[in-house]
This record gives structure tokens, sequence and C-alpha cells, in this order.
């Protein structure tokens, strides 16, 4: 038994030496510039820093450089949904100081008084924020005081051309027969919610118990046609030609449509949604200064072009669009027209009548067990 | 003929079933050398597609969450389980001693948790925490924390365990050992640690054996339970639904110790049962002189 | 000092933390923010969408046991008639991925129905998760090892020179395993059942990963009422279901332990 010990023992080392070799190889290979755009300096700060973020949601090499520049220990934590996000949010001794909650999210923690005001003092490069993309994010956060957009983008239609012989430009392709089991919805309230009230000319804040109940009626027609309902998980099933059509958020859209070129992305024409990922310091965040300089760091214009890069998502930074090439800038997907923009709205926070869309999200998911 | 087809049937079917409950997780060892870059960014949800071999799955799989999942859920289990085991194993020396009546009552209270499906003893958990915290909030004191709320949980599912593993144990023991020791000098304390608990060590040693199982291998009842810590059960299923997947490495740092573990247990168990076995034909053979 | 006091300790943690905790799921049945009220209860009651998916994973948990019975009979029967060494050897085989995080393991079968076998079957955009019978099968997959454990154990212990006695007085073995060995494997039957319809009734994690979020069980149903519902859980609605649950629960152990009693009082059922 030692033997079999001392030989598993070796095993082990001879595999994470080959590892760590073919790290170092995999360094050499990239050449990505991750250099200050405007030189800055920062200070070292030291503690820890703990952030709570989608998933796939930055570049970690920036976190990686982050701690090497500041002398902080990044924590950094990944999750699915705003729900989600909230539970934590809202925990005994939550322990978080950063995160990146959506517009209407951000909209409830000002309501419930989670988050700080930010100190400008301390993020010069919020300058390089294009004003328009403050235009809206003050609708949810008047005066921009407690958040500054990270990433943003619309949700829209993500298809497989070699799979889809309509022309895909309004959301009822969803809920056409012929693709039976190969239509993914998203598996969120506000979302799912959205694409059904948008497809029946409604609005997509709807507070009309009545819209409400006809778009959950027609979610639960959809049901029959549905692959499945999903969030990140739909990305790698799309990529791989198992499912024809998704509902899915801009910046996964590029990046599936870069892994594989057969995919589509579309803002259907009754309308979308435009939202905005910003970043906020919860109100009991114990490291403000390091979640300042976090906040200064990620809007530096060469890192967010890096950032954008990598995670495929629309950057609101102007310095950072100045730096990416035309692959990005000329993209619909990425760089929506105008044209696109004026069809989508932002989601608000409902307040009490969220009740409603829960309850009819509730009966929805209920419904399954006779469609299936 | 129709003999040896049955007998070669029958392993034909073990064959499979064990092929069944092994291939998910020859799947996984198989896919932790494979190379799941796409460009500079890692996603292990592309988990059906052979990219080429690589070991950087082992290299990067406990930076990060995975890992301190991982210490957390080794925490948990260490601390609960031993503290299940001192709770327990005194219970069950008092329980044993009662009178029937309570001694029933509190045993069928105690299969409560062994007997509720995890989820509802998972949500009972998640009430509880829930009405304590909100009426310390209330009285203006600090709540009621991950670590508290998951140690609370599982030293609670793991008693029961502990008990009923020592119970049978106990009524082999002698009755008269723990008065004994008293009328010999001995102190309460005493009497049962020299007397009484050596008499029953295998019981409490099983015991532990099992509270530490049930702490490692739950899911559904930290899962209710915690807002902010991840035990590895939670983060994986919270990353299987997420964006980047699980890092298949995974599977063989848990699988490859385990079936070390167990080969060389049972191995030794199995070399004494052989022993004895021999013993015991042997003696069988002398007493029918020879057949 | 008597030695009851030892049990004192516990006593008072199991009044805390196992019998208080069960009073919760009344509590929060009737009690919504605080007013007493049963409207949310009988809601929930009323919904008949909520039967339905009750109905469903009472049959899917019924299959589920009734696959793991036939299929982990054999294996069972299988291994106690070995040589003794063999046996131990191959039960451990059998028993080693209950160990295994079955988390990890279900994450692996979502891999391989998505892409390893449709490709294999060349199924190009094709794909086997989704669907009824491949979250019956996982469920299965999950559970057999509970099944096959409670009745090796019954089946090693069985007195041998019994079927010896059956054979001896001309039974076949087709008729010494239907009159001799199935009948008193019953309790090891009863047990393999208890250990699996009860959490295959309350599994989420199966048709939260196989069914793509489409397969919604009863388990899905409280997970979704505790946990995603506007990020703080609505209590009144889960309660409700969780009793209805518990009443399950309560029927299928009161119905099993009957079986069981029959069996030890000698009672012949075959």
């Amino acid at each position: 038994m030692k033997k079999l010990l001392a030989l598993l023992l070796a095993l082990l080392m001879v595999l994470s030496f080959a590892a760590c070799q073919k790290e170092e190889a995999g360094e050499a290979e990239e050449e990505a510039d991750y250099s200050f755009a405007d030189g800055d300096q920062y200070e070292q700060i030291g503690g820890e820093l703990n952030i709570l973020n989608w998933g796939e949601y930055i570049d970690e090499e920036l976190i990686t450089l982050f701690e090497q520049e500041t002398g902080v220990k990044v924590n950094y934590t990944e999750l699915t949904s705003n729900e989600e996000m909230l539970i934590k949010l809202r925990a005994a001794d939550s322990p978080y100081d950063l995160c990146f909650p959506s517009d209407y999210t951000i909209e409830k923690l000002l309501n419930e008084d989670l988050l700080q005001p930010l100190d400008m003092s301390k993020i010069p490069n919020a300058k390089n924020i294009q004003t328009r993309m403050l235009e809206v994010t003050n609708t949810f956060d008047p005066g921009n005081k407690y958040s500054l957009p990270y990433m943003w983008g619309t949700v829209g239609i993500l298809y497989n051309t070699t799979m889809v012989d309509d022309v895909v430009d309004s959301w009822d392709i969803l809920w056409n027969e012929k693709y039976a089991g190969q239509i993914w919805q998203y598996d969120s309230v506000r979302d799912a919610f959205a694409v059904s009230l948008l497809r029946l000319g409604y609005d997509m804040n709807s507070t009309n118990p009545d819209q409400i109940e006809a778009a959950k009626q027609e979610l639960i027609k959809q049901i029959p046609l549905l692959k499945g309902l999903g969030t990140d998980n739909i990305r790698s099933s799309i990529i791989n030609g198992k499912a024809a059509l998704a509902v899915i958020y801009s910046g996964d859209a590029i990046m599936c449509m870069d892994e594989n070129e057969d995919l589509a992305y579309v803002v259907p024409k009754e309308g979308s949604n435009l939202w905005f990922d910003n970043v906020v310091v919860l109100k009991n965040a114990k490291n403000v200064e390091a979640a300042h300089a976090f906040i200064n760091f990620l809007n530096d214009g060469n890192l967010a072009a890096r950032n954008t890069e990598y995670i495929g998502y629309s950057t609101p930074s102007q310095a950072a669009m100045d730096r990416l090439d035309e692959y990005y800038t000329k993209s619909d997907t990425f760089n929506p027209s105008d044209e696109i923009l004026s069809r989508c709205g932002v989601y608000h926070d409902l307040g009490a009548f969220i009740e409603v869309y829960n309850k009819a999200w509730d009966e929805f998911k209920a419904a399954m067990g006779s469609n299936n | 003929m129709v003999k040896k087809a049955v007998r070669s049937l029958k392993y034909v079917y073990l064959g499979l079933m064990i092929l069944f409950l092994y291939l998910p997780i020859l799947y996984l060892i198989v896919f932790s050398f494979n190379d799941f870059h796409t460009g500079r960014r890692v996603s292990y949800a592309n988990l059906g597609l052979w990219k080429g071999f690589s070991l950087q799955n082992y290299a990067t799989l406990f930076s990060g969450e995975a890992g301190q999942a991982l210490l957390l859920t080794l925490e948990i289990a260490a601390i609960s389980s031993v503290v299940a085991t001192i709770i327990g194993t005194a219970a069950a020396i008092g329980i044993y001693s009662m009178k029937k009546g309570p001694r029933n009552l509190v045993l069928n209270i105690s299969q409560l948790p062994m007997v509720n499906p995890d989820l509802v003893t998972g949500i009972t958990f998640m009430m509880l925490f829930a009405f304590v915290n909100a009426l310390l909030t209330r009285l203006s004191l600090k709540q009621v924390g991950d670590m508290t709320k998951l140690l609370i949980a599982h030293i609670s599912f793991s008693i029961p365990y502990v008990i009923f593993s020592v119970m049978p144990r106990l009524r082999q023991s002698s009755d008269l050992l723990y008065e004994a020791a008293m009328d010999l000098g001995c102190s309460p304390m005493q009497a049962l640690w020299k007397a009484v608990i050596p008499d029953i060590l295998p019981g409490i040693s099983s015991g532990f054996v099992m509270a530490l199982t049930m702490s490692l291998d739950d899911f559904v009842v930290s899962y209710f339970v915690s807002d902010l810590k991840s035990v590895l059960s939670v983060y994986i299923y919270s990353a299987a639904r997420g964006a980047r997947g699980v890092n298949p490495a995974l599977a063989t740092v848990i699988f490859i110790p385990l079936v070390t573990l167990l080969l060389v247990v049972n191995l030794r168990r199995l070399r004494k049962e052989r022993e004895y076995e021999i013993q015991n034909k042997k003696v069988k053979l002398k007493d029918k002189g020879g057949k | 000092m008597k030695r009851k006091y030892f049990a004192y300790p516990y006593i008072l943690w199991m009044v805390l933390f196992i019998a208080v905790p069960m009073l919760f799921i009344l509590y929060y049945a009737v009690n919504v923010n605080g007013e007493w009220t049963l409207t949310k209860a009988w809601a929930t009651l009323s919904d008949a969408g909520r039967w339905r998916i009750l109905w469903l994973s009472v049959k899917m948990a019924f299959e589920t046991t009734l696959i793991c019975l036939v299929l982990g009979y054999p294996i069972a029967y299988i291994l106690s008639n070995m040589n003794k060494t063999v046996a131990g050897f191959l039960s451990v085989l059998f028993f080693v991925p209950m160990w295994m995080n079955f988390v990890l393991r279900t994450y692996a079968w979502q891999a391989i129905l998505e892409y390893f076998l449709p490709n294999l079957l060349g199924m190009k955009n094709g794909t086997l998760t989704g669907t009824e019978a491949s979250v019956l099968m996982v469920l299965v997959y999950n559970f057999i090892p509970f099944m096959i454990m409670p009745l090796y154990n019954t089946l090693s212990k069985l007195d041998k020179s019994l079927l010896e006695a059956a054979r001896d007085l001309g039974a076949n073995s087709l008729i010494t395993f239907v009159r001799v060995v199935l009948p008193l494997s019953v309790p090891g039957i009863v047990s393999g059942i208890t250990m699996v319809f009860i959490p295959a009734i309350t599994a989420f994690t199966v048709p939260a990963l196989i069914g793509n979020g489409k397969y919604h069980l009863y388990g899905n149903e409280i997970e979704l009422a505790f946990k995603t519902l506007s990020g703080q859980g609505d209590f009144a609605v889960g309660s409700t279901l969780s009793l209805i649950l518990l009443l399950c629960v309560l029927i299928s152990t009161l119905i099993m332990n009957h079986v069981d009693k029959d069996q030890q009082q000698g009672g012949q059922m075959w």
C-alpha cells in the first residue's frame, strides 16, 4: 500500500510540475497590453477586497494586476442572478465591498439603503465614461451618485443560421412550432416576462395585472416548444449547435459568435431591454479605499478595452472604444445603432408590484407539470 | 452449457451496471486532461469538446472559489463531526438509562432528521435562522452568521447517527460498569471515561465516521442554510448552472483518495475475514473428521 | 450523579434545533409578515398546477423506485451468492460512487447527455437532455446504490440451510426463489424502497441540471419558493408545500411500517 501511495505522490508531483511549465509557456504566447492609459500610479492599500460579480464577467488578469499594484487581496465570488445577489447582500454580516448589480436591482438596493455614495474625487477615470450612458443610468440612479456603468447591452435573439431558415426579426419566432425543442428561454422573471410582454405590444415595465396575465399565458403556451430555461448555461449549448434559438444578452451573443461563425444576433422589431450593470460600493463595505481604487482601475481606458475584449460585453468607456478595432466598433451587437437603441427601454424597479410578476412566474413554472 | 451461459450473463450484467455507475466519473476524469481554452478564456462549460491534452486544470483547481469551498467543507465536517460525536455519545449513555416512556419519546424525535427528506430539514433550518435573525435585528443585536448556521445544522443532522450507532453497543455492554466504577471511588466523569467509553468505543468510532460522511456528503441542507459561504457541493451546483462550469479535475482529486482509502480499509477487513474463515474451516474440518 | 443527566445537553439541543424548527413549517404556513392568515396557504392549496407537479413527482419517484428495485435486486442477489472475498470487493465497487459528490456526478451526466452520447449517435444538433426519460435515468443512477445496499445486507445474511431444505423438499430453483428467498428479503426491499422513494420525490438538482430547468418537479417548486422568488423567499407558499410533502412522507412511512410489521410477525405475504 505504501508503494502505491508513493507512486501516487510521485505522479501528482509530475503532474503539478508539468502544469507549471505549461502555464509559463502559455504566458509567453500572449502579448496583451496591460499598461495604464494615463500612466496612473496606485498606492499600496493592503487588506482584502470582497467582490461579487456575474460569471465570466472580468478578465482575471486585471484582478492579478490590481493585487500587484495595490497589495490588496481580492476575493472574487461569481453568481448567476440578481435575485441571488440580493440574498447575499441582505445576509447577516455580508462581507462584500463591491458588486455589479443591474439597473432595476440598483433601484432596489437604493430603496433598501444598502449602498454608499461614490467619492468621485477618487475615481478620476470616470471621465472616460460616455455622457450618453450616464444620461440613461441617471434614470435609475438619480445624479449618478451611487453607481457607475460597468457594462451595458441589449437583450435579443441569438440563432444558428444553419438551423433557422426564416427571417428572424420578431420575438414571434420563439413561438414558432417548427423549432420545437430547440429554443432557450431566459430563466429570470424580468427577462422572460419582458419578451412576452413586448411581443404582445405591451410595456416591459407593465404594471397592469391583465397584461401580466396575458404574458403568462403566452409563456405557458411556449413551454412545449422550449428546449429549456437557462441562464449562463445557454452559451455552451448554442455554441455547440445543440439549440437553434435563444434569448440572450448581447455580450454573451458576441462571445458565442466568436466561437461559432454560424450564429447571428438580432434585437427584435417589437423592442427590447437596454440594460446596464453598474459597479456599486456597499454601505457596510470594509475596504472603501480599495473599492474606489478598483473602480478607478476598471475605468482606465486601456484596461477597460482589454476587459471588454475578454468578456465580449460592451463598454461604456469612450477611451476604451477608441482603443478597440472595427470588429467591435462596427458591430451592431457590440455597438448598436441609434435606430436599434430607439427601440429599447430600461427596466425599472416595480416596487411591491413585483409580487404580481413573482406570482405569475411561479404559476408559469407550476404549469410545467402538465405541459411536458 | 445453460449454466455456463447463465453465469456469464451474470457477469455481463454486473459489468454493465458497474460501467453505468462509473461512466460519469470516468468521463470527468478523461476531460480533466482536456484543454478548455478558447482564446485567453477558460470555460469548463464546453464539457463535450476535446481540444487537446493539458494539465492546466490541475494547476488551477484550487485557486479561487473551489479552494475556499473545499477548505470550508473540511472545516465544517471536522468540527461538526467531533461535536456531534461528543454530544451524541453522552446522549446515548443518558438516554439508555432513562425510563421507557421518556426514552422512546426522545428516540422518536431524534429519528426526525433521519426520516425527513433533506429538503425539509434544510428549509426548517432556513426558517429558524430567518426568525432568529429577525428577532436579533429587532433587539439590535448581531445576527447569526453563516459559519454558525452551517455548524448548528450539520451537528444537528449528525447527532442522531451517532446516537443510533452507540446505542447497540451500550446494549451489549454491562449496565453495572458505571455503578461499579463509582463504587470503586471514581467521579461520574472518571467512571464514564475509564469504564464505559472504552467498552463502547467501536460504536463511537463508527458514529463518528457516519457523522463525518453525512457532513461531507451534504448538499441540500447547506444549500438552504447558508447565504454567503458555499461548501463544495453548493459551489459545484452553482458553478454547474453558471457560465464557467465545473473544473472536471475536481472529480479526480475526490475519486483517487476515496478509492485508495476504501480499498485499504476493505482489503484489510477482507484479509481478516479470510483468516477468520480459514480458521473456522480448519475447526470444522477437525470436527467433521475431514470430509 | 445519575447517568441520565448525560442526555440533558442533547435534549436541550434536540428541542431547540430538531423539534422547534419543525414547528416553523406550521408557523410560516399561516403567518405572513406577522399576520395570522390562511389566505396564502389556501391559495397554494387550491392551485391545480401544484397538484399536477406533485402527481408528476410522485409518479417519477415511483418509477425510479421500481426501476431501482428491478435493476438492483439481481445485483444484490448475484453478489450475495458469490464467494465472500469477490462479493466483498464487488460490493465496495458498487458503493464507492455514493461517496462521490452526487451533484458532480449529475453534472457529468448533463455533459454526457448533451454532447457525448448524441455526438456518438451521430445526432449533430440533437441532445438527450430535457426529456422525462433522461431525468428518470439519472434519478435511477443516483439512487440505485441505496437500493442495492439494504438488499445485499438482507440477502447475504439469509440462512442458506433454508434454501438447501427447500431444494431437498423438491422445490426447483425458481420455486425456491419465489417461495423462500423473496419473502425472506422483504425487510431489505422495504428499507430499499424507503431509502429511494422519499428522497426521489424531493430531488431538485437532477431535474434542474438534466431537465434543462424545464422539468420542474415538487422539489424545484419548494426550492423556487424558498430561494429564488424576489430574493427573499416566500415562506408561506414554501411551508404549505412542505406540509403536503410531510403528509406524503407520513403516509408512505406508515404503509412501509405496516408491510414490515406483517413480515416480522410471520404473516405470509405470498
